[in-house]
């Protein structure tokens, strides 16, 4: 077994070769490299989590200035209807109230009218009196040889009228 | 001609001086073993320096540096928690530095004739980080908690008549830590080549016999081999990575005491 073998005559310059290149190796490699990868490493996923956070809080953001502006849009709607509504409204109260005038007017016109039937109708039945009377007067003289005064014709012939 | 390709399968963890070199005395000569550390360590060198390019989005290089970090900064944050960062760059050399020197000393090079030398299989080496790692939990434990770190061998809740049993037992868990932490990587490292090497001279052996031994021991022998290629490719793996779970415990032990 060589390892024992030789232990007395190469136990020195393993040591010592050993002691340098690994001394050059931690020093060199593990002092000086390796705190810097690890140091790329940190700012790397420093970073990540920067940009996570970054674009978590334009997330919120935009969540945000979403909720506002459907807020915003809500209450434009709602003023929106509320106007609408009020000029129905209105319209519909001008419509009544020109109806209205209109309905007056036609009732005046009907008022009118039908006193001047009534009227007409009053004319027209004293006028049919003072003919059924001079007619009857007529009749009777004429198929009775009675003579016939007009006030008691007028008066015959409003009873024969009122009785019907 | 059988006789002669005679492999030994301890071979492979020879040392051999490259160029000779004497500090204060002592034999520091450029070995193979000191070769495949120097390339362990640039290899590593350039694949870490090749996720360096910090960009945001990163590629696949960078991507995969990135994954081997972060593995290791949630495996210590897991085990000791936000104290815990302190020591990736520690955990981090200890892990990439056994996980590619296994690697390294896993590919099929001998078919170019550059012949892999994994150090790892030494525990001169293994034991080194091993004794690394417990320094740091000693240091660690004692900078923070002071002679409290003491504590560490009196496990809660245990009633007073029984400390004077258990504080040697948990003494002897203690100290046995950095033994079973290099042992253990330099047990599975050796024994996977020497298994392969062990498989790969039936091969050679049973092929040169004759073609009925070829057939017999060699076709079944290569067909195991591939198999354990693979699974030695895991256990580099997971060797590098119970290396690095059990120094992360360990600190935390130190960093946290119970």
């Amino acid at each position: 077994m060589p390892q024992i073998a030789q232990l007395a005559d190469t136990y020195a310059s393993q040591i010592f070769w050993l002691l340098v290149f690994f001394g050059f190796t931690f020093f060199v490699v593990g002092k000086g490299m390796v705190p810097k990868v690890l140091a790329t490493v940190e700012a790397r996923d420093s970073q990540i989590a920067a940009d996570l956070a970054a674009a978590q809080a334009a997330r919120n953001e935009a969540d945000r200035q979403e909720e506002a502006w459907r807020q915003r849009e809500n209450e434009n709607r709602a003023n929106a209807q509320a106007v609408l509504a009020k000029a129905k409204a209105d319209a519909a109260a001008k419509t009544e109230q020109r109806l209205a005038k209109a309905q007056t007017k036609i009732d005046a016109k009907l008022a009118e009218a039908e006193g001047r039937i009534a009227a007409a109708r009053t004319a027209a039945m004293g006028e049919i009196e003072t003919v059924a009377a001079e007619a009857a007067q007529d009749i009777v003289q004429r198929l009775a040889g009675v003579k016939v005064t007009k006030p008691s014709a007028a008066k015959a012939v409003k009873e024969a009228l009122a009785h019907g | 001609m059988a006789a002669e390709a005679k492999v030994d399968p301890m071979y492979q963890f020879t040392i051999k001086p490259i160029a000779e070199l004497n500090i204060a005395g002592y034999d520091v000569s450029f070995t193979n073993s000191a070769m495949w550390m120097l390339i362990t360590t640039v290899v590593l060198t350039l694949f870490v320096a090749g996720g360096l390019k910090r960009q945001m989005v990163p590629g696949r290089w960078q991507m995969m540096v990135e994954t081997f970090t972060g593995f290791i900064d949630d495996m210590l944050e897991a085990n000791i928690g936000k104290a815990g960062r302190k020591y990736v760059p520690y955990v981090f050399s200890l892990f990439m530095f056994i996980l590619f020197a296994n690697i390294l000393g896993l590919l099929p090079l001998g078919i170019v004739g550059v012949h892999p030398f994994t150090f790892t299989s030494h525990f001169t080496v293994t034991g080194i980080l091993a004794v690394l790692s417990f320094s740091i939990v000693l240091i660690v434990g004692f900078w923070r908690h002071g002679l409290h770190f003491f504590s560490l061998f009196v496990p809660h809740g245990t009633p007073l008549p029984m400390i004077p049993v258990i504080a040697p037992i948990e003494f002897i868990s203690f100290m046995v830590r950095p033994f079973s932490l290099g042992l253990r990587l330099f047990v599975a490292m050796m024994a996977g080549h020497v298994l392969l090497e062990v498989l790969s001279s039936f091969v050679i052996d049973g092929t040169n016999a004759g073609a009925g031994f070829g057939l017999l021991v060699g076709l079944p022998s290569f067909l195991l081999m591939i198999g354990i290629c693979a699974l030695e490719l895991l256990v580099a793996g997971i060797q590098a990575y119970v290396f690095a779970l059990l120094t992360s415990l360990y600190i935390n032990d130190a960093e946290n005491l119970h």
